[in-house]
């Protein structure tokens, strides 16, 4: 069974009014259950619309959303026991930080889960060791802690409420390479240990590509595509029409194909790249070798 | 050619604003740097390494603790002339809500000439120039919360233009932009730097974007490690790693290629370049 | 629910009175607040309300906005109404049990309601036609004679610049951040009024960090700008006064004096 099922989804704001407009239209989707979605789109593209629909954060003008197999907005479905169920990780999440240590802080979350208090105490420990927070930082006060600290913090309170869909809306927005790359390889690592449902919306298809089993591209308030990476990228020139930036090196093998070479263009990552230029070179000199 | 900006082993530490028993963290670390007219010069490095903190002294924003800035020659510890310094060196920051001040957008680009006390007339004249110049024109009477983070940003950079700098420093201007703020604004530092001559210096963690600077500095701890050309800087992958930083993806599959066995040159930073090098590999060793 | 609130209710319309030089319009709605309170009969507010009815026309403001800016004072209008209609002694009217109105109790009722309701539409007419900012510049022009007795008038004016600038700013984060909590179970729903405002403090505490941050990189942004207070200041806009501004200024006058006239006449 699929963990998130999207029936017909439409969401539309301000109704009524000039500014009346439709995020989201006609949406249907469906997620298995430990799957590591990357969520593609330009701002406006309604990604953002959707994922506020996952946990009954926004309610749907039409259609269904079913998580774990429940209607969310079904009566004997209690709104917050979906939130507990699909954590969600706002942009800039560091600025939503309000206790007095980190300790409280991420705890917030699986205190107003009501778990026992020793349950919370473990959570608390595992989840700031999987965002690599020492103990020590604990004890201190979030508001002192660096940047990339700080929104390490906020991504644990969500993760040790242990929902079974994980949902981060650029978790590395502004933040450098290296922040960057250490958040996405927690994330991943997070992903392997709970074998929970991952959704990470991203502007960087680079990112995406490097680690999704997934990918799902919004467009015009509808999906575009949701597939695998190599079926995604596929599509490369498709994704650069509707003005999405596919990775430099997918640009490359395009344009090495426009120039009438017979490669393939799927490719996303440098390691990929350069096996295909070899397999590439292998075939064709095969060829030759079997021509002469 | 002359320098407009010139650093001088200059020194700088933050005092630890939550405990006041601790040493102070040093910033800078005898920094040296020469930014010449017309230059666009991106600095690069990783969060704490200090490409903020020097930023900041060129518009004497901050003042060295040891060591001298000058601008134009005006030392910035001369605080009679700050505003002269300020005139020269514009700057442009992080988060384009934070630095737009008006309710509208002609009048936001207005705020420093209303503060040097230029006459209305002339006002006017610079004020429509500079939204040209950043391609903000036909928005001059909208309120900035209509508009997108690109566009507030290229607001902030007009308030800056219409001041008339010889240098535009601009603190990581696109880190909250999404791709295509980041295009529109990366392309309108260039516009500025190609049609006015107006010297840039860009600090960012964008590799792209820095590949795209006649010059790039890198900074480290502190220190200023590398300055050179891009395509010498991005062709040093296995450093720029070490120290945390990227490389475009067409230099690292360059680097791989190398690594590889295959005869490649990683000083590669450009798409076109990349495609011309990969058909040479495809066409050698077929024929 | 907070993206419905707006600061500074400015319809932006091409008519006279936008057109007039906000300073006039500031001075010509105190002289129509003086009208209506001066007034002690219904004949001198019928000269306020025909004043009223004049500009409304002429400003091309819908009805229906109009009508709006009077639903906030609604339990205002009710409150005075029943206070002067039950509790006002006088020749009895009406009697039922306990409750007993007189005619001097609808008289003054239906006088005040009249009074507050113009009162209302006629300083909403002014920020329907005027945008905040201009204004700001018009009031922080108007007072600037005060400087001279060392009131931070241009201060005060730039306080009043930069709320109108981050007040959306500030709405549209402090919607996020609920959404954010939210998100986490905050409970902002049930439980009792201690309950609830301790519900607040996720809130309220990421919202004034937020805002302490904006305020110390505006200020920075604001001195790379070289703003260094009011003196030597010049304006993009000039504000100038046309014939048309004499003319509103001299009307209003005249109604004014209509008034008083007919205070004098029937008081």
């Amino acid at each position: 069974m699929s963990i998130i099922k999207i029936e017909n989804l439409t969401y539309t704001y301000s109704i009524g009014t000039p500014f009346e407009k439709t995020a989201v239209n006609n949406v249907n989707l469906e997620i298995e259950e430990g799957e590591l979605v990357g969520i593609i789109g330009h701002t406006g593209s309604g990604k953002s619309t959707l994922i506020q629909h996952l946990n009954g954060l926004v309610k749907p003008t039409s259609g269904n959303i079913y998580i774990d197999g429940q209607n969310i907005w079904s009566k004997d479905c209690k709104i917050r026991d979906i939130r507990f169920k699909v954590g969600l990780v706002f942009q800039y999440p560091e600025y939503q930080i309000f206790e007095e240590t980190v300790y409280k802080d991420i705890a917030f979350g699986p205190k107003n889960m009501r778990l026992p208090d020793d349950e919370i105490d473990r959570r608390i420990r595992t989840t700031a060791k999987l965002v690599g927070l020492k103990e020590d930082i604990l004890q201190k006060s979030p508001f002192e802690l660096s940047g990339g600290q700080k929104r390490r913090v906020a991504i644990a309170g969500v993760m040790a409420m242990q929902p079974k869909v994980l949902i981060l809306d650029e978790p590395t927005a502004g933040l450098d390479p290296k922040g960057r790359d250490l958040i996405l390889n927690q994330i991943k690592e997070y992903h392997r240990q709970t074998k929970s449902t991952v959704l990470l919306v991203s502007h960087s298809m680079e990112d995406v590509a490097k680690f999704a089993s997934k990918i799902l591209v919004m467009n015009r308030s509808e999906i575009f595509c949701y597939d695998t990476p190599p079926n995604v990228f596929k599509r490369a020139d498709e994704l650069t029409a509707i003005g999405l930036s596919v990775p430099q090196i997918t640009r490359v093998f395009c344009r090495l194909k426009q120039l009438g070479v017979d490669i393939r263009t799927d490719v996303y990552t440098t390691e990929f790249a350069v096996k295909t230029i070899s397999e590439y070179l292998a075939a064709h000199n095969s060829t030759e070798s079997e021509v002469q | 050619m002359e320098n407009i900006i010139s650093v001088r082993n200059v020194e700088f530490s933050y005092a630890n604003d939550f405990d006041d028993n601790s040493s102070p963290k040093q910033i800078l670390k005898n920094v040296s740097l020469d930014i010449k007219k017309g230059e666009f010069v991106a600095i690069l490095g990783h969060n704490g390494s200090g490409k903020s903190t020097i930023a900041k002294h060129m518009n004497a924003v901050l003042t060295p603790q040891s060591g001298t800035v000058t601008v134009e020659g005006i030392d910035t510890t001369e605080e009679d002339k700050l505003f002269d310094i300020r005139q020269h060196v514009g700057m442009v920051f992080q988060n384009p809500d934070n630095q737009i001040v008006a309710t509208i957008v002609e009048e936001d680009v207005a705020f420093a000439l209303e503060n040097m006390g230029v006459e209305p007339v002339e006002m006017r004249k610079r004020v429509d120039d500079a939204l040209k110049s950043v391609g903000m024109f036909e928005y001059k009477d909208h309120s900035p919360h209509q508009l997108s983070g690109g566009q507030k940003q290229r607001v902030a950079i007009a308030g800056i233009i219409a001041m008339r700098p010889d240098c535009i420093v601009l603190d990581e201007p696109t880190a909250m932009l999404d791709p295509n703020g980041r295009k529109e604004v990366l392309k309108t530092i260039r516009q500025l730097n190609k049609d006015f001559g107006i010297t840039i210096v860009l600090i960012t963690h964008y590799m792209e974007e820095a590949a795209q600077a006649d010059r790039i500095v890198v900074m480290d701890d502190g220190k200023i490690i590398m300055d050179d050309i891009p395509s010498n800087i991005f062709s040093n992958v296995q450093k720029m790693k070490e120290i945390g930083l990227d490389v475009p993806q067409v230099t690292e599959l360059m680097y791989l290629l190398g690594k590889n066995g295959f005869d490649t040159d990683t000083h590669i930073i450009f798409e076109e370049d990349c495609t011309k090098a990969l058909l040479d590999i495809l066409k050698i060793t077929h024929n | 629910m907070l993206k419905d609130i707006t600061i500074g209710q400015y319809f932006p319309a091409d008519s006279i009175i936008h057109r007039l030089d906000p300073r006039f319009k500031i001075i010509i709605t105190a002289i129509f607040i003086t009208m209506l309170f001066s007034a002690d009969n219904f004949w001198g507010l019928l000269v306020g309300i025909i004043f009223l009815l004049a500009s409304f026309l002429m400003s091309k403001i819908p009805m229906k906005l109009m009508l709006k800016s009077l639903k906030p004072i609604i339990p205002i209008i009710i409150f005075t109404t029943a206070l002067n209609l039950f509790f006002l002694d006088g020749v009895t009217f009406f009697k039922f049990g306990f409750i007993k109105i007189t005619y001097e109790g609808l008289e003054t009722s239906a006088f005040m309601i009249i009074r507050i309701i113009a009162l209302i539409m006629g300083s909403s007419l002014l920020t329907y036609t005027t945008s905040p900012i201009t204004l700001t510049d018009a009031i922080e022009r108007l007072l600037s004679p005060l400087k001279k007795i060392k009131l931070p008038v241009h201060e005060l004016a730039m306080m009043m610049t930069i709320a109108l600038r981050f007040i959306p700013t500030l709405v549209e984060e402090t919607d996020k951040i609920m959404s954010a909590q939210k998100a986490r179970g905050a409970d902002m729903e049930s439980g009792g009024i201690m309950q609830r405002a301790k519900a607040l403090t996720p809130i309220l505490i990421p919202l004034f960090v937020s805002a302490f941050r904006r305020a110390e990189e505006l200020a920075l942004a604001m001195e790379c700008r070289c703003y260094h207070g009011g003196d030597g200041r010049t304006r993009l806009k000039k504000l100038c006064s046309t014939p048309a501004d004499y003319n509103s200024l001299a009307i209003s006058i005249l109604f004014l004096a209509a008034v008083i006239l007919l205070n004098i006449t029937f008081g």
